[in-house]
């Protein structure tokens, strides 16, 4: 008879895990040369990196003209025009706004950027009523400074706004509004209700199949002849209009995606628990849709922000407009006007653009907090 | 008879053209347990399902807690306010912690106020033995703790009748008894209970009536006792002798 087999008494572990050491020729090899296909990639773009950067730095910043009030300082130098983008800072900023009234477009830039600031950084409480009131006071107060008629401040016509204000107003107002009205358009599309579903359809399918320049232009030169006399909307807001709708479609159809990835259990759970349909959609399916998709929204929205340069086709100067204009302008027509306003226009842009979607990195990283096991 | 709380008369149901359910009677008293077993695609789910009208039948009555259920959202919404229901698959709200799991529907649904809503959410995982779990996540949980949350979220609007849809069979063996036992704990207090569910143990301990469904109709009834040790159709001893043989 074998005795019989005792299981080892558990022997205390006291080990902490090894620190795994790399070091920088560790790292080299691991990332850059780590295979012969490798290798050749990163001396390719090694190569391309030092044949394209140095001239674009030199051409930006060491040949730069950097002092000047015309353009007869940068007609002899090779290299970009910086006195052009300060002395049309102003109009690049608010476009041509009354100069006694930018003060209001300033108020609206500070509580904007603070507001945003505020629901970035991740310590500071109350985050749900600063977004609240981002919502809705803010485009409140923002309509009011910016347009003026209201408490004494003096109007300032939408044909004056431009610049950076322009693109501002056109990208908020449409990512703003896009999104509820996204979301409505995508429950529409898959509503029991044939009608409902129909109208949704229909309404997504056209305006997604139009491109954005013509509907722009129907905002501005039909859409006019079909109002009923007496009824005016200011042409800009007749644009808004035309860029949340268009908007909203292409919106709908990244919802839906979220709303389609929810699994049926989700809705079985909802409702055996006695949840209504709007109840459920608001705490459980939306929730759950809009985070699955939040990476394509975000996409959406900046290619919404780039989008707004479209207006400039129906006589706006956004801030590509603005730029454009002050570069064919006689007092600046010079070789390298232009291309230092591009230049700058799309810094602007990539910076506004990149902060989208860090943020919406961050936010996909706080989000997902609950997936970790 | 006013203590069957769920009374289903003739009740029948169509998939295009198949029948899933045929000729359904079904009468459970208050604090009755019934376990309903069958073959794959006898039609189980459907029938609980139809009980709380996740699924629509087409034909003849059914009444629970004294409601009839029919067309109108409101009979549906105050029959689902009374009964509670648990899924294979937890069906939890990943987005959700277990508490508001827990807690979402009694303050949305029923009204609660949120302190006695959380005290009651807490109380409720107490007795499913993972008060300790309830700020974390579903996806941070094991499947048994899962369940067990479910069962908890479920029991939080204070149902009079629970349904149980095969709550066990997406778990592994070493989790099943551990969601088995508070279910045998829920039946001694009392609960009515309607479980589809292949564990004969379970049935043998708590179960008061068996019902065997084969191909949308219920075609055998009885104590556990009797359906056990001398069924009387070929397809209940068949069925036994698979689930029980090995
Ligand atoms: N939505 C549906 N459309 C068409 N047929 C369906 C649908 N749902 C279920 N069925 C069919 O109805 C029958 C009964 O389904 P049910 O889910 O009630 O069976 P079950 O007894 O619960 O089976 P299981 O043990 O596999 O869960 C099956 O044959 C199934 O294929
Ligand atoms: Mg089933």
């Amino acid at each position: 008879m074998t005795p019989p087999v005792t299981a080892a008494p558990p022997t205390a572990f006291h080990r902490k895990r090894p620190v795994k050491k790399i070091g920088v020729l560790g790292w080299l090899h691991a990332n850059l040369f780590s295979s012969l296909f490798n290798t050749v990639l990163t001396l390719l773009v090694l190569g391309l990196l030092v044949w394209a950067v140095p001239p674009i730095l030199d051409w930006a910043f060491i040949d730069a003209v950097w002092h000047g009030t015309t353009r007869e300082a940068c007609e002899t130098v090779g290299g970009a025009c910086w006195p052009f983008i300060f002395q049309r800072f102003g109009q690049i900023v608010y476009g041509f706004y009354d100069e006694a009234a930018r003060w209001r477009v300033d108020v609206v830039y500070v509580f904007g950027a603070v507001g945003l600031a505020w629901l970035m950084i991740p310590s500071l409480p109350r985050k749900g009523w600063v977004g609240a009131a981002l919502l809705t006071l803010y485009p409140l107060v923002s309509f009011v400074l910016l347009s003026g008629g209201w408490f004494g401040l003096p109007v300032v016509s939408t044909e004056k706004w431009g610049g950076l204000l322009l693109t501002l107003v056109v990208a908020a107002v449409g990512i703003v509004a896009s999104l509820p009205l996204g979301v409505l358009l995508a429950l529409g599309r898959r509503s029991t209700l044939p009608v409902v579903r129909i109208l949704s359809v229909v309404f997504i399918e056209v305006w997604r199949g139009v491109p954005m320049i013509t509907v722009l232009f129907m905002a501005s030169s039909m859409l006019p002849l079909f109002l009923p006399d007496g009824l005016e909307l200011d042409k800009l807001v007749r644009a808004l209009i035309a860029v949340a709708l268009f908007n909203a479609a292409y919106m709908a159809e990244v919802i839906r995606g979220g709303l389609q990835a929810l699994p049926r259990g989700q809705y079985e759970g909802a409702a055996a628990l006695g949840f209504g349909y709007w109840q459920s959609t608001a705490l459980i399916v939306l929730p759950q849709a809009l985070r699955t998709v939040l990476p394509d929204i975000v996409n959406n929205m900046i290619s919404m922000f780039k989008d707004t340069s479209l207006v400039s086709i129906i006589g706006f100067f956004d801030l590509l407009g603005v730029i454009q204009a002050g570069a064919t302008d006689v007092d600046w027509t010079g070789p390298n006007t232009a291309l230092t306003g591009y230049l700058f226009a799309g810094a602007l842009y990539w910076v506004f653009c990149f902060s989208m979607s860090r943020y919406s990195a961050s936010l996909e990283r706080q989000l997902s907090q609950g997936d970790r096991r | 008879m006013s203590d069957a709380i769920i009374q289903l008369d003739n009740v029948c149901k169509w998939y295009g053209d198949f029948a899933v359910l045929k000729n359904i009677n079904l009468t459970v008293k208050r604090g009755e347990k019934i376990v309903i077993a069958g073959p794959s695609g006898s039609g189980k789910s459907t029938l609980v399902r139809c009980i709380n009208r996740l699924e629509e039948h087409d034909e003849g009555d059914i009444v629970v807690n004294g409601t009839t259920l029919t067309r109108d959202v409101r009979d549906i919404d105050t029959v689902r306010r009374e009964v509670g229901m648990v899924f294979q698959q937890f069906n939890l709200f990943p987005h959700l912690s277990i508490l508001h799991n827990c807690t979402l529907a009694p303050l949305w649904v029923r009204k609660t106020p949120k302190k006695e809503a959380e005290a009651l959410a807490m109380h409720y995982l107490e007795e499913m033995r993972i008060a300790d779990q309830a700020h974390k996540h579903p996806a941070q949980l094991s499947g048994g703790q899962q369940q067990r949350a479910a069962i908890a979220r479920a029991l939080c609007m204070n149902p009079k009748i629970m349904l149980f849809d095969e709550p066990t069979s997406a778990l592994d063996p070493e989790m099943i008894g551990e969601v088995l036992e508070v279910m045998v704990d829920l039946a001694r207090k009392g609960m009515t209970m309607v479980c589809v569910t292949h564990e004969m143990g379970f049935a043998r301990e708590v179960a008061d009536r068996v019902c065997f469904m084969d191909a949308g109709e219920i075609i055998e009834e009885a104590d556990p006792e009797t359906f056990f040790t001398s069924p009387k159709r070929e397809r209940t001893k068949l069925f036994l002798s698979q689930i029980l043989g090995h």
